[in-house]
């Protein structure tokens, strides 16, 4: 399964998920020097180093990609930065994987980090009543986790989901992070200790939202004609990035805006979240049934189980049965969040995308050791960014 | 002492408060909150909005509520209360508007499809005087 118009992951890396008193350069430092080591490509020759931005750390956050070409020291090499909240890794790699495709260059490093301070993730500081960001916090003291929670019920009143489904998503994803050297919790969580946990938007429970993390993950891309070159034909490939926006009308609500843009669909084949993977398998040419495993943004446990259906892995309604009967648990037919997701990682935003593809890569390579999916061929990731961006990346091996 | 709203031109303030929005001279669509620079419509594009009434009632379309205090920007009176939040589809165009539920008016008090209606209270109070914003309250019969 191989073509021209793939870029191959010669490496991934990352620097482990926690709270950590190191600095923002350092995280990302960790993450390049284990993927460049991973990919066996030295720093001198990437001559293209894209920097996923954070907003949380000043300018050096601004101007990542040159933060992290001089930490590791100058060569010269082309730099390109870009940002797109959670989303933001995908444009980033997207980015890289442009240069390779245009012929601009053949030997890419993707990086993103983050710290990120406990609690709700606020907007900016200072009087800003021209952002949308400041004004939904302002106005209604809208927080993420009130958008999360709007799906959720949404789900319970529609379908019949219950808090113990939306607990049983947490209970799955910590059984599937325990072994994940790079995942911040590993223990188990089981449905009682997440109902257990208090309410902080109603019906989501604390254990049901992911945490905000400090973090960084990386990867290596290369042309196919290079890697044939290295004799490194077998590695996992990059065949499609989705880095969609809504079109109008835009019938979903989410983080920071005050309204749709007409009536409200569903969780339907129709909505914006539907389409990033649409986009996906499109410029893949594949299908949902194709997938052997996948790596969702589960922001909330309640918002997994609407990405199985926006996936098209199950039709809308469908997602709860899908969980019970096991077939996104490792062992099932479609795992998904074999890496413990962000209920074993928390949240670093820029980096989650990049995290999501180094997961993938370690899955199709058939290392990831106690989290590994038997016989992956194709994986799938789905993440959204705030301001509407979409972010899919189908690897292929 | 004043009332003024929280911000300029999303709500009318009279006996039956409305929202405000952009509804482009062009085509019609509307969209909130208003402020837009061009119609929503990319097939239309027109600069030319105008800040019109888009309704006053609906019913859920889903809700929470907040059982801890929002970050900054958002100011809360001492001790925090918790309050509740809805996301309702609007008559007569359907677009989904989010707000705060009135005060005493809780998650559990409401389901999805309800019907409810927009009311204008004092969303933080201090020696300046009142800042109102609008809310979603159970729609009163009649």
């Amino acid at each position: 399964m191989t073509s021209r118009d793939d870029v191959v992951v010669l490496g991934a890396g990352m620097h482990p998920w926690g709270k950590w008193d190191r600095s923002y350069a350092d995280l990302g430092v960790h993450a390049a020097r284990s993927a460049l080591a991973d990919a066996g490509v030295d720093w001198p020759d990437v001559q293209l180093i894209v920097g996923g931005e954070s907003v949380r750390n000043g300018y050096p956050g601004y101007v990542a990609g040159a933060t992290f070409a001089h930490a590791l020291g100058w060569t010269g090499a082309r730099i390109a930065s870009c940002y797109a909240a959670c989303a933001t890794g995908a444009q980033a790699i997207q980015t890289a994987r442009a240069h390779i495709l245009a012929g601009l260059c053949d030997v890419a490093l993707v990086v993103a980090a983050d710290r990120v301070p406990k609690g709700f993730l606020a907007p900016n500081a200072g009087d800003r009543p021209d952002d949308p960001d400041w004004l939904r916090f302002r106005l209604v003291g809208a927080s993420n986790p009130t958008y999360f929670a709007l799906y959720a019920r949404r789900r319970m009143d529609l379908f019949g989901a219950t808090s113990a489904d939306f607990a049983a998503v947490k209970a799955k994803n910590a059984r599937h992070g325990l072994h994940n050297p790079n995942a911040r919790y590993r223990k188990e969580v089981s449905v009682d200790e997440v109902l257990a946990s208090p309410v902080v938007a109603d019906p989501l429970h604390l254990l049901d939202i992911c945490a905000t993390s400090d973090g960084a993950a990386a990867v290596v891309l290369t042309s196919a004609d290079r890697a044939q070159r290295l004799d490194r034909r077998a590695e996992v490939r990059v065949r499609a990035v989705s880095t969609v926006s809504p079109t109008f009308p835009n019938t979903e609500i989410d983080m920071p805006d005050f309204a749709t843009e007409a009536a409200s669909g569903d969780v339907s084949a129709g909505s914006f979240r539907a389409s990033i993977a649409r986009a996906a398998y499109e410029e893949a040419g594949i299908g949902p049934e194709d997938v052997s495993v996948a790596e969702v943004y589960d922001l909330s446990t309640a918002y997994e189980l609407d990405w199985y259906e926006h996936l098209g892995l199950c039709a809308p309604g469908e997602a709860e049965r899908l969980l019970r009967d096991g077939v996104t648990t490792l062992g099932g037919a479609c795992p998904v969040n074999p890496s413990g997701g962000l209920a074993c990682f928390g949240e670093a935003p820029p980096a989650q995308a990049i995290a999501q593809v180094c997961e993938l890569t370690w899955q199709l390579r058939g290392t990831a050791g106690a989290r590994q999916v038997e016989g992956a061929t194709v994986g799938i990731s789905a993440n959204q960014g705030l301001f509407g961006h979409g972010s899919s990346v189908v690897v292929v091996r | 002492m004043t009332a003024r709203p929280a911000v300029e031109g999303w709500f009318s303030t009279g006996a039956v408060p409305e929202l405000l929005g952009d509804r482009c001279a062009a085509c019609g669509v509307v969209s909130f909150p208003p402020g837009r620079s061009a119609c929503a419509d990319p097939a239309c594009g027109s600069d030319r909005l105008v800040r019109d009434p888009i309704g006053r009632a609906g019913t859920v379309w889903s809700l929470t509520d907040a059982r801890y205090q929002p970050p900054a920007p958002y100011r809360a009176a001492e001790p925090y209360e918790p309050f509740g939040i809805a996301a309702v589809a609007v008559e007569p165009h359907g677009i989904v508007v989010l707000g705060q539920l009135a005060h005493g008016v809780s998650v559990a008090d409401l389901a999805v499809g309800d019907r409810v209606e927009l009311v204008v209270e004092t969303l933080f109070a201090d020696e300046s005087g009142d800042e109102l914003v609008w809310r979603w309250a159970p729609e009163v019969a009649g």
